[in-house]
C-alpha cells in the first residue's frame, strides 16, 4: 500500500489510528481549554464582587453597633446657664460626674487618659437631652453616653492586647481601666441608630447619615423633577410626533452622546454655567440635583422611547378610528401604556444618579454640615460624597463608618432596582 | 419669596382652568358645553396653559438674572475709598464679606461701609423680590381675564392646546442639544482664559506639571508649570492597566456565556456579572484602598518589589474590575448578531466549539468587539472617583505600574475642591483638563460607534 492512501484514510473520520485519535484529543482537549478559560473569567469577576462585598460587611457590620458607658451624672444647676442652655459647660458637668468613676486617679496626665475614654461628643449627647427635657436640671441621672474612638475600637476586638502597648493607641493602664469598668458592666453595645438619626461629627462614634441622606434626597427630588417631565416629554415628541430631518437627527445624536460623556464634565459644566453664570449657591441640592437630571436625562429618555416602541399600532390606530386627534391618541392611550416602562427607567436612572459622586464634588456638595439641611438652597452633602469624606478621614472609626455608609448606598440601590423590576414584572405586558 | 411665585402660579393656573371651563360651558350654543368646537376641558387647560407657561417662563429668566443683577448694583454703589487701588480679589474677598453678613452671619468687626452695603443688598434683595411677586400676580391674572375673553362657542381651544404641548415638547427635546451646547462653550470659553495665560504649546507638550504653586501674585515665577504631558501618560496608564484586567477577563466571560453555558447557567450569571456595573464608583475607590492596595503591598514586600501605597496598578486593576460587565455585554452582543447558520457550516465541518469560536465567531464578531472595547477604554479614561482616591496627586512621568501617576480626571478634581476663583490659571487649567477629555472621549465613543454600525449592517 502506497503512503498516499494511508494519508486519506488517516483524514477518514472512521480511522481509529493513533495520530488522528491523539490530534482529535488534543483538539477537543483546547476545546476544554477554552470552556475552562471562560469559566475562570466569570469565576474571578464573582470572587472579585464577592471580595467587594465581603470587605464591605466584615469592616463595616462593626459601625452598626457603638460602645457605649453607663454611669450616673448629676446635672448641676451651679454649671448651667439657664438663660442659654445651649452655651452651657456641658463637658464640665459630664467630665466630673465621669471622674467619680476613678477616685484614685489625681494627676492631670491620667486625669486626661482616663477622660478620654469618653468620647469628645457625650457632652452634646446630654445636653440634646437637658435641653429637650429641662426638668432634668439638679437631679442625678443615669446615661448611656458614647465611648470614644479608641475605646470602641478596643471594645470590638479592632484593636487587641497582644500588640506592644508602644504601637497601639489605647495603653496599659487605660486597658486596666476598661477591665475594671467591663467588670463593674458599665459597658453595653447596643445597635447604634445614631448612623442613621445623626449628621456628620468630626468624632466617628458620633458621625451619621442622616444629613447626607437628607442632602441625597433633595438632590433627587430636584432631579426626579427636571429630568421626568422632560424626559417623557422628549421621548414622545421623538417617537411620535418628530419629523424626521436634520433637526431631528441632531437631537438623537446629541442624546447618545449626552450619554457617554464623562460624569465629571458635567461637574464642570454645572460649576461654569449655573454657580459663575447664574451666581446659584455653591454646595446646594438645587444645583446637585440639576446637574444630575441632565446627566439620568439620556437614560429616560431611551427607555421611554423602547416603552413607546413596544406598543403596538393597532391601539393607535383604533383610536384614530374613533376619531381621536394625534395628540389625543398618544396623551389617552400610549403613554399610559407606555408608562411602566418609563418609570422603570427613570427609576434605573434615579439610582444611577444616587451614586454618582464626582460632579457633586465639583459644585461643592461635600460640604460638612453638622445638621440636616433645610432646603434646596441650604449647604449639604450627599451620601457618596459622604463616604468619600469620610473615607479621607485618618481616624480608624472612620474606616468602618465609610463601609457602613456604603452598606446604606447599596442597600437604597438595591431597593431602588427592586421597586423597578417589580413595576416590570407587574405592569409589563406581551402584547 | 420664590416659592410664593410659583405657589400663585399654580393658584391662578387652577383656577383659570375651572374659570376657562366653566366660561366654555357657559357660552356653549345648546348649552352644558354641547356644540362647542372643543371639549370643555380644552378650554379650561388652554387657559390654564396661557395663565401659567408665560409668568413661569418670565420667572426662572428673573430669578437667574435677579442675583447677577444685584451683584452689579452692589459693585456699583461700594464707596470709592473701600474700593481705591485694590485687585480683583481683594474686591470679591469684599463683596463675599457683604454676602456673607447680609446672610447674618458676622465675623469680627466689619467696616461700617461694609456693614451698610449689606444692608442696601438685602434691601435690594427685598425689593427685586416683591417686584417679581407683583409681576407674577399682575401677569397671570392679566392673561387670565384676555384668555378667558377670547373664549367663544366657535374657538378651537383644543387646537390651541396641542399648538403649545407641541412646543414645549419640542423646547424639551432642545434640551439634550442645549446641554451639549453648555458644556462646550463652557469648556472652551474657560480654557480661552486659561490658554491667553499659559502658551497653548506649553499646555499640551510639556513635561512639568505642578499646578499647586501659584498662590500669591507678586510670587516669582507666580505661575504653575502647567505641562500636561504627564498627566495624559499617567492616564494612559491606568486605562491601559484597565483594560489588560477587563479585556481578557470580560471577553472570555462573554464567551463562555454565550457558546458554552446553559440558559440556566446564564440567568444566574448575567445579573451579577451586571452588578459590578451598578456599583457606585465611589465604592470601588475606597475597595481599592482599603483592601487591594494593602494586599498588592504585602504581596510585592514578599516577592521584594517596592509597590507605591497609591501606585497605578491598583487604580487601574480595581477599574478593570468595574468595566468587566460593560465588555462582557457588549461581547456577548456582538456574539448574540452572528448568525447561527455560521456556526451551524462550523459544526457541519467537524469543528469542535472552541474552533467556530476562535475561527468563525471572533472574526464575524470583531468589529462589535474592538467597539465595546472603545467604549470602554473612554469609560476607563472618563472614570474619576477611582483614580481620585487610588491613584496620585503628584504627576510622575513614567510608565513604571508599580509608581504613583496622576490623571487628568483627579486633576480635575484636585484643581477645583475648595477653590473657585475664577480668574486664577489653577482653576482654568481644569478646564482644559476638560476640554482634553471631553475631546478624548467623544472621538472615542464616534469611533466606537462608527465600527459597531458598519458591522451591523452586514447581517441585516
Amino acid at each position: 500500500m502506497s503512503n498516499q492512501t494511508m494519508d486519506v484514510r488517516a483524514g477518514s473520520l472512521l480511522d481509529k489510528t493513533d495520530a488522528a485519535s491523539r490530534r482529535v484529543r488534543r483538539r477537543h482537549a483546547a476545546n476544554r481549554r477554552m470552556q475552562a478559560y471562560g469559566l475562570g473569567a466569570i469565576g474571578f469577576a464573582v470572587l472579585l464582587l464577592g471580595i467587594l462585598i465581603g470587605s464591605l460587611i466584615w469592616s463595616g457590620g462593626q459601625a452598626f453597633f457603638q460602645t457605649r458607658i453607663d454611669f450616673t451624672v448629676h446635672v448641676d444647676p451651679a454649671k448651667i446657664n439657664r438663660d442659654d442652655l445651649y452655651r452651657s459647660n456641658w463637658r464640665a458637668i459630664v467630665q466630673d460626674s465621669f471622674m467619680e468613676l476613678f477616685p484614685d486617679v489625681d494627676n492631670p496626665r491620667e486625669r486626661r487618659a482616663a477622660a478620654g475614654i469618653l468620647s469628645s461628643g457625650a457632652p452634646y449627647v446630654l445636653r440634646d437631652r437637658v435641653i429637650s427635657d429641662p426638668e432634668l436640671i439638679g437631679q442625678t441621672i443615669r446615661v448611656s453616653l458614647p465611648a470614644s474612638d479608641p475605646i470602641d475600637q478596643f471594645n470590638k476586638g479592632v484593636i487587641t492586647r497582644d500588640v506592644p502597648e508602644d504601637q497601639r493607641i489605647v495603653t496599659d493602664q487605660v486597658i486596666a481601666w476598661y477591665d475594671r469598668l467591663e467588670a463593674e458592666g458599665r459597658f453595653s453595645t447596643p445597635v447604634n441608630w445614631s448612623l442613621i438619626t445623626e449628621a456628620d461629627s468630626r468624632f466617628p462614634e458620633m458621625a451619621g447619615l442622616s444629613g447626607a441622606i437628607t442632602g441625597s434626597f433633595y438632590a433627587l427630588l430636584v432631579c426626579f423633577l427636571i429630568s421626568f417631565p422632560v424626559g417623557i416629554a422628549s421621548a414622545v415628541y421623538l417617537e411620535e410626533f418628530a419629523p424626521k430631518n436634520r433637526f431631528t437627527d441632531l437631537i438623537e445624536v446629541n442624546i447618545n452622546n449626552l450619554a457617554a460623556v464623562p460624569s465629571v464634565v458635567f461637574g464642570l459644566l454645572g460649576l461654569a454655567v449655573f454657580l459663575q453664570f447664574f451666581g446659584l449657591p455653591r454646595s446646594a441640592p438645587l444645583v446637585g440635583g440639576m446637574v444630575l437630571s441632565l446627566m439620568t436625562l439620556p437614560t429616560i429618555i431611551i427607555a421611554t422611547r423602547s416603552a413607546l416602541k413596544a406598543v403596538p399600532p393597532s391601539i393607535r390606530e383604533a383610536a384614530f378610528g374613533v376619531g381621536a386627534s394625534r395628540h389625543q391618541v398618544v396623551i389617552h392611550h400610549v403613554i399610559p401604556l407606555a408608562m411602566p416602562g418609563a418609570m422603570t427607567g427613570t427609576i434605573i436612572g434615579l439610582a444611577q444618579a444616587l451614586g454618582e459622586t464626582a460632579p457633586l464634588l465639583l459644585i461643592g456638595m461635600n460640604a460638612f454640615i453638622t445638621s440636616d439641611p433645610g432646603g434646596l438652597m441650604d449647604p449639604a452633602t450627599a451620601l457618596p460624597t459622604q463616604i468619600f469624606i469620610w473615607a479621607d478621614s485618618p481616624e480608624r472609626g472612620f474606616v468602618a463608618r465609610t463601609s457602613a455608609a456604603i452598606l446604606v448606598l447599596i442597600g437604597f440601590l438595591i431597593s431602588m432596582n427592586l421597586i423597578a423590576v417589580l413595576l416590570r414584572q407587574r405592569f409589563q405586558r406581551k402584547w | 419669596m420664590y416659592e410664593y411665585a410659583f405657589l400663585a402660579i399654580v393658584v391662578i393656573a387652577a383656577a383659570g382652568y375651572f374659570l376657562g371651563r366653566s366660561r366654555a360651558v357657559a357660552v356653549s350654543p345648546q348649552g352644558r358645553g354641547v356644540g362647542l368646537h372643543s371639549l370643555p376641558a380644552y378650554y379650561g387647560a388652554y387657559v390654564a396653559l396661557w395663565v401659567g407657561l408665560p409668568v413661569l417662563v418670565l420667572v426662572l429668566i428673573w430669578l437667574s438674572l435677579q442675583g447677577p443683577a444685584v451683584d452689579q448694583l452692589l459693585l456699583a454703589s461700594l464707596p470709592e475709598e473701600l474700593l481705591a487701588g485694590k485687585g480683583e480679589g481683594e474686591i470679591d474677598l469684599i463683596v463675599s464679606e457683604i454676602k456673607s453678613i447680609a446672610g447674618g452671619r458676622i465675623f469680627g468687626e466689619p467696616d461700617r461701609a461694609v456693614l451698610d452695603a449689606a444692608e442696601s443688598y438685602n434691601r435690594w434683595h427685598d425689593i427685586a423680590d416683591m417686584a417679581m411677586l407683583v409681576v407674577v400676580l399682575a401677569g397671570a391674572l392679566g392673561a387670565l381675564v384676555l384668555t378667558r375673553s377670547r373664549i367663544a362657542a366657535g374657538f378651537r381651544a383644543r387646537h390651541g392646546v396641542e399648538r403649545i404641548l407641541t412646543w414645549l415638547m419640542i423646547f424639551c427635546s432642545v434640551v439634550a442639544i442645549l446641554t451639549t451646547l453648555g458644556i462646550i462653550f463652557s469648556l472652551l470659553f474657560e480654557s480661552f482664559r486659561f490658554f491667553a495665560r499659559v502658551p497653548f504649546y506649553e499646555f499640551l507638550f510639556g513635561l512639568n506639571w505642578e499646578p499647586q504653586i501659584p498662590i500669591r501674585k507678586d510670587q516669582v515665577a507666580g505661575l504653575g508649570a502647567f505641562g500636561a504631558i504627564p498627566v495624559f501618560l499617567g492616564t494612559i496608564l491606568i486605562a491601559f492597566i484597565a483594560m489588560l484586567v477587563a479585556g481578557p477577563v470580560g471577553l472570555l466571560s462573554a464567551i463562555y456565556l454565550a457558546e458554552y453555558a446553559s440558559p440556566r447557567f446564564r440567568g444566574a450569571v448575567k445579573p451579577i456579572l451586571e452588578i459590578l456595573a451598578g456599583i457606585p464608583t465611589v465604592v470601588y475607590g475606597f475597595f481599592a484602598v482599603l483592601t487591594v492596595a494593602p494586599a498588592l503591598r504585602d504581596f510585592g514586600d514578599m516577592i521584594g518589589l517596592d509597590i507605591a501605597p497609591n501606585s497605578a496598578l491598583v487604580a487601574g486593576a480595581v477599574m478593570g474590575i468595574m468595566i468587566i460587565p460593560f465588555i462582557s455585554s457588549l461581547s456577548d452582543d456582538a456574539f448574540a448578531a452572528v448568525p447561527q447558520a455560521m456556526r451551524d457550516a462550523s459544526y457541519g465541518l467537524g469543528a469542535t466549539q472552541s474552533e467556530t469560536i476562535l475561527s468563525v465567531l471572533i472574526p464575524a464578531a470583531l468589529p462589535g468587539i474592538v467597539g465595546g472595547f472603545l467604549l470602554a477604554v473612554s469609560r476607563a479614561i472618563g472614570e474619576t472617583m477611582i483614580v481620585v482616591m487610588a491613584a496620585g496627586l503628584i504627576a510622575n512621568l513614567t510608565a513604571n505600574p508599580f509608581e504613583a501617576v496622576t490623571t487628568v480626571t483627579v486633576q480635575i478634581v484636585t484643581l477645583l475642591i475648595g477653590d473657585t476663583e475664577f480668574d486664577s490659571p489653577k482653576t482654568l487649567a481644569a478646564f482644559a483638563l476638560g476640554l482634553v477629555l471631553f475631546t478624548a472621549t467623544l472621538i472615542l465613543n464616534i469611533v466606537a460607534l462608527r465600527i459597531v454600525r458598519k458591522y451591523r449592517e452586514k447581517y441585516e
